[in-house]
């Protein structure tokens, strides 16, 4: 009865909580898969930076509409993708590399973001565009979240090889077919979508840690590319749902509580992963291999 | 390069020609309940500006530039003091302001309330009528001690004004009356009515952790919502400077129907429900008398 009133009851007596848990789950699911790709292309911290850029857009949909889901995710994701296409661009006709261009449009973009938040209605708005509330996620934020990881599940399965191939040798699809920008392209896409569906729930601040911790965490136990995702989308659930518990039990914020509980598969994971984790450096006898290990 | 000094030129002429209202005086307020109160007193003695505009919270506020700017070439800058509006320190250092700072919430029975587990004073004094009539007298007070010549008005003005929140107590507290005490509870969004409470009887229930600054936690929500439920209350407010995503989900899983916007700290833009200080009592109170019954 004690496990069932720590660990099922919470879900089972409030739909808030019920509704936040599956919001966890359709998340990790998109944002695994999407977070491991990411780590394998050394791109971690583009999500971040994404997840900043996507802020004036919200804003202006939020300066619109006021709490609309619709206005701040489309404003969010016309912004975001309007970012990574100018560093697309930028970065292919100047000398400057891709993150450089990135980093310099998505700061503009997060003081723009807070400019116009600011001016418009109080802090107190800006920190819940910032931080978002999953415990007053509804159907229809619901809906949005889902619907984007599906489509993400769904695009990933068409554009896995090539993405994959370009994951472990950048330059063969260059030599190849040629299309690798294509695929670079809607990998992007799918980041900047990612993260506007994260942001409805966690914020735009909270967004990545559901998608880049459990992806660095899961990276320490497999890899295989499919298996990575899925236990990137594993951690990201059980961080959720466990983040989720910690808030209910211990009175704390709710979307600080699930990324750190990420935090911890994460920290876990480096020091016990059986894919290059500390323990493993230090313990193993040592041999010599040629294994094909990433 | 010709151009750019052109435009620079005519952006410090631009700035350099402000409105000068002929020989009123220049009035600021930190928040929008208290700049209503300041200019009904000082009538059209003097232009009166308000820091924490409609709909803002003066809680989270962060001056900027220009305010800095009106606070500097303020006669007399009006505060309501209880930790509400403590940037006006810094704001008024950083303006070099030398003028008096007015604490309009000086002579009142403070209440404490509890926010992040300390108990601290409750700003919200203003949620009591008896003490707007007490900020009244202060404002008048300081009026006529800054623009003496005018004094006779600002005493009449004080008159009027208190005259008036003094009727309107009366009204609130026999509407008030004729609700049941068991009834009179009701939940907000942001424990704001500490004063209104005490002053009317009436039990707020403002869920701690659902402040206007922190993210709220899934335990003190369901703490919430287990009230709620099992209690029977049906009164389920927001108020205008907060969030109300929460409440409505709040609403909508427990069944109760939102009692609409409740204006607590700040008041309406003009074409709002609650422009002034008084408008914002004959707003609230029927909205919870309404709510009320129901439970």
């Amino acid at each position: 009865m004690l496990i069932y009133d720590i660990l099922i009851a919470p879900f089972a007596d409030f739909g808030f909580m019920k509704r936040a848990l599956i919001a966890c789950l359709a998340l990790s699911l998109g944002s695994g898969p999407i977070g491991i790709f990411l780590v394998l292309r050394r791109m971690s911290l583009m999500g971040d930076a994404m997840s900043h850029a996507i802020l004036p857009g919200a804003a202006i949909g939020f300066l619109l509409a006021g709490y609309s889901l619709w206005a701040m995710s489309v404003g969010g994701l016309i912004v975001g993708l309007a970012v990574v296409v100018l560093a697309g661009l930028v970065s292919r006709n100047t000398i400057l590399k891709e993150d450089a261009s990135l980093a310099g449009f998505y700061l503009m973009s997060l003081a723009a973001g807070v400019l116009i938040v600011s001016k418009r209605g109080s802090n107190v708005d800006l920190l819940h565009v910032l931080f978002g509330t999953i415990l007053a996620v509804d159907a229809a934020s619901l809906v949005l979240v889902a619907a984007i990881s599906s489509l993400t599940l769904v695009v990933l399965a068409i554009i896995y090889r090539p993405l994959v191939a370009e994951c472990y040798d950048p330059g063969f699809l260059r030599v190849a077919g040629g299309r690798g920008p294509v695929y670079h392209i809607i990998f992007l896409i799918l980041v900047v979508i990612n993260l506007v569906a994260g942001f409805q729930a966690l914020g735009t601040l909270m967004a990545v840690g559901l998608m880049m911790l459990p992806a660095a965490a899961a990276r320490l136990w497999s890899s295989q590319v499919t298996t990575l995702a899925a236990t990137a989308s594993l951690i990201g659930f059980a961080s959720g749902a466990l983040g989720l518990l910690v808030s209910f039990h211990f009175n704390l914020p709710s979307g600080p509580a699930i990324v750190l509980m990420a935090g911890l598969a994460y920290l876990f994971s480096i020091l016990f992963g059986i894919k290059g984790g500390m323990a493993r450096a230090y313990f193993r006898k040592p041999h010599f291999h040629n294994g094909k290990e990433l | 390069m010709k151009k750019l000094v052109a435009l620079i030129g005519l952006v410090l002429l631009v700035g350099a020609t402000p409105g000068m209202a002929a020989d009123k005086l220049r009035l600021v307020a930190s928040f929008s309940i208290l700049g209503d109160m300041v200019s009904r007193i000082a009538g059209d003695h003097a232009e009166v500006l308000t820091l924490v505009g409609p709909d803002g919270d003066a809680h989270t506020f962060e001056p900027s530039p220009a305010d800095a700017k009106e606070v500097a070439s303020a006669k007399v800058v009006f505060v309501n003091g209880l930790g509400l509006d403590k940037w006006i320190e810094s704001l008024a250092h950083s303006a070099e302001y030398q003028g008096p700072v007015i604490t309009v919430s000086s002579g009142i029975k403070t209440r404490t309330m509890m926010e992040d587990n300390e108990t601290i004073t409750d700003p919200h004094a203003w949620q009591d009528l008896r003490n707007g009539a007490i900020y009244a007298a202060n404002i008048a007070a300081a009026l006529i001690a800054a623009d003496p010549p005018n004094a006779a008005d600002y005493g009449k003005n004080r008159d009027a004004y208190v005259a008036e929140l003094a009727a309107l107590d009366d009204g609130v507290r026999q509407q008030f009356a004729s609700v049941p005490a068991a009834k009179r509870r009701v939940i907000t969004s942001h424990d704001a009515f500490g004063y209104f409470g005490a002053a009317y009887g009436i039990e707020f229930l403002a869920p701690e952790g659902l402040s206007t600054e922190a993210e709220a936690s899934a335990g003190d929500l369901s703490k919430l919502m287990t009230q709620i439920k099992s209690e029977g209350i049906k009164a389920l407010f927001i108020e205008n400077i907060t969030d109300p995503r929460m409440m409505t989900m709040i609403a909508n899983e427990t069944g109760v129907e939102l009692g609409g916007a409740l204006f607590s700290d700040a008041l309406s833009p003009p074409d709002g429900p609650a422009p002034t200080y008084i408008a914002m009592f004959k707003n609230n109170v029927p909205k919870l008398l309404e709510g009320m019954v129901k439970n």
